[in-house]
């Protein structure tokens, strides 16, 4: 089982941060979120409704949306037509979609984008079609997958005011994120996920110095050896 | 370069169209129908398997059962021809329909997709072949009485142009896709179906839909077949020839665009014939041709002719 105990609630209109080693069970516990992986026990609750039996596109109707952290473009599509798709989801009409594509595109910074094939795009364009496809939809609780991994320190900057702007949106976010110079700044509140648990939580200073998550990373000792070498 | 090529291919087709109408000989009226049937089971063909990257073996199920449905209806029970019309194209799309969800619901994609088609196609054939109530071995055979009543005409022109309408009907339901919703989702499925439903797209739904137009329209041109020739057996029907031909028109043409099918069935049916007017009677030599040319067509123009360019 990859995911054992990881009971955790996310507060509305917060960034809220999930860390872990590699093999945490970080991406699962993503998938049984959005609906893609059914878990054998537990459940998951949405605004106050169990959505445990919802398959992915019921949870994405409700506002769940995921993201990937291998980038799964329409590549055969343009840009334009990659973000449309997300916007169908609220608009019925093609040319609704196709501008709410253009508007999105241009608050993530892919405006000059918009005409080119999403094969063409490099990782940092991917990365932000990921996150453009997702907000199209309206989301009310966003699933960011390591959106920010693979890009530059310049590319991680330019980044940090857009997933700040949505929260000041109201659009609640789970973030799995490793640079954790971004994690300090974005995050409100972060759980830790290790080997399925969640073994610590809290504002980022504190999980910082913690010693479960310092021996999480490091091994059993760590703790101690950074306690006394300061 | 597209917009050239459309339009290039565009042209053609019309002039093309309008050629056996304004130089009627039978040779060419007969070739022109034979071409338009190709062309309709090969734009149903390109629903499901072009818009929406469902590559299916066995699209001959669907033309069959439309030939089938509509030759019994009127055989046994004395349907007006163009009510049993209408009845084997809802068939058609019905079986689509019920083979979507179940293929579907399985989970099948690619090459298991593409088998199972074939085997249902194949089960069809035989079951037709064997079955009394289908005629057997021995195929149905409507009685002749042109009349218009009866959706049969005395002059091929007129049959041609009810064909042309067929096609262009068609043309204009795949145009149509490609601009709503359903078409971009279509699409979405097509290219990443895990990134369809992370955005909300129910992608088993979305490919039944697809799937249920697609065979609506092939069975469409297996009406058309049978209210042309009057005579169907489970071979003409059902047999593997109409499923390649059926999938191999929009692969030369342009898979997945409103205008490849159409212009795959021209470029197939025309070598077709043409071999067969040099070759003679040996058989075969048509579909050696044909081998070669598909070969050729994935080799050196993936798209097609007027296909998506730069695609992998």
């Amino acid at each position: 089982m990859a995911v054992a105990a990881a009971t955790f609630t996310v507060e509305r209109g917060t960034i809220t941060g999930l860390i872990g080693p590699n093999g945490a069970g970080k991406t699962t516990l993503f998938a049984i979120i959005a609906g893609f992986v059914t878990p054998t026990v537990g459940r998951v609750e949405f605004d106050g409704a169990d959505v445990t039996a919802e398959p992915p596109h019921r949870r994405a109707r409700r506002g769940i949306v995921r993201t990937f952290q291998i980038v799964q473009p329409f590549a055969g599509l343009s840009v334009r037509e990659n973000i449309a798709v997300g916007a169908h989801l609220r608009h019925a009409g093609r040319r609704q979609a196709l501008d709410t594509a253009t508007e999105v595109a241009s608050r993530v910074g892919l405006a000059a984008e918009l005409d080119k094939p999403a094969s063409a795009l490099t990782v940092a364009g991917r990365k932000r079609l990921e996150l453009a496809r997702a907000l199209a939809t309206r989301p009310t609780l966003l699933l960011l997958d390591e959106v920010l991994a693979g890009l530059n320190p310049s590319e991680v900057a330019a980044m940090l005011p857009i997933l700040r702007g949505l929260a000041q949106d109201g659009i609640t976010v789970l973030m799995i994120e490793h640079v954790m110079q971004a994690v300090m700044q974005l995050c409100g509140h972060i759980h830790v996920l290790a080997q399925g648990h969640i073994i610590a939580a809290g504002p980022p200073a504190a999980i910082c110095a913690d010693p479960a998550v310092i021996e999480a990373y490091f091994g059993a000792g760590a703790a101690r050896l950074t306690a006394v070498h300061g | 370069m597209r917009n050239t090529g459309m339009r290039l291919g565009w042209a053609l087709l019309l002039v093309l169209a309008a050629t056996p109408l304004l130089l009627p000989s039978n040779a060419l009226l007969n070739f022109g129908v034979g071409v338009l049937i190709a062309a309709l089971a090969a734009q149903g063909w390109n629903i499901i398997g072009g818009l929406g990257g469902q590559l299916s073996f066995g699209h001959a199920a669907f033309y069959g059962t439309g030939a089938y449905c509509a030759a019994l209806l009127q055989l046994r029970f004395g349907w007006n021809a163009f009510a049993a019309a209408g009845a084997g194209v809802v068939a058609g799309a019905t079986l689509g329909a019920a083979v979507g969800a179940v293929v579907f619901r399985a989970g099948l994609r690619g090459s298991y997709f593409a088998l199972v088609t074939l085997a249902i196609a194949e089960v069809l054939r035989i079951l037709a072949n064997a079955a009394p109530a289908t005629g057997g071995a021995a195929g149905l055979l409507l009685p002749l009485d042109a009349r218009p009543v009866n959706f049969q005409f005395a002059s091929r022109a007129a049959f041609y142009a009810v064909a042309l309408a067929c096609v262009g009907v068609a043309l204009a339901i795949t145009a149509w896709i490609t601009r709503t919703r359903f078409g971009a989702q279509l699409a979405a499925v097509r290219e990443n179906e895990d990134a369809a439903r992370a955005l909300g797209i129910d992608a088993f739904g979305i490919k039944v839909r697809a799937m249920t137009v697609s065979a609506g329209i092939t069975a469409a041109a297996g009406v058309l077949y049978l209210q042309y020739y009057l005579y169907i057996d489970s071979s003409i029907a059902y047999g593997t020839s109409v499923s390649v031909s059926a999938l191999l028109a929009p692969v030369i043409g342009g898979i997945g665009t409103v205008l490849g099918p159409v212009l795959g069935a021209v470029a197939l049916e025309g070598l077709g014939t043409l071999t067969r007017l040099v070759a003679g009677s040996r058989a075969g030599v048509d579909q050696v041709l044909f081998g070669v040319l598909l070969i050729a067509a994935i080799a050196f123009v993936p798209g097609g002719l007027v296909g998506r360019r730069g695609r992998p």
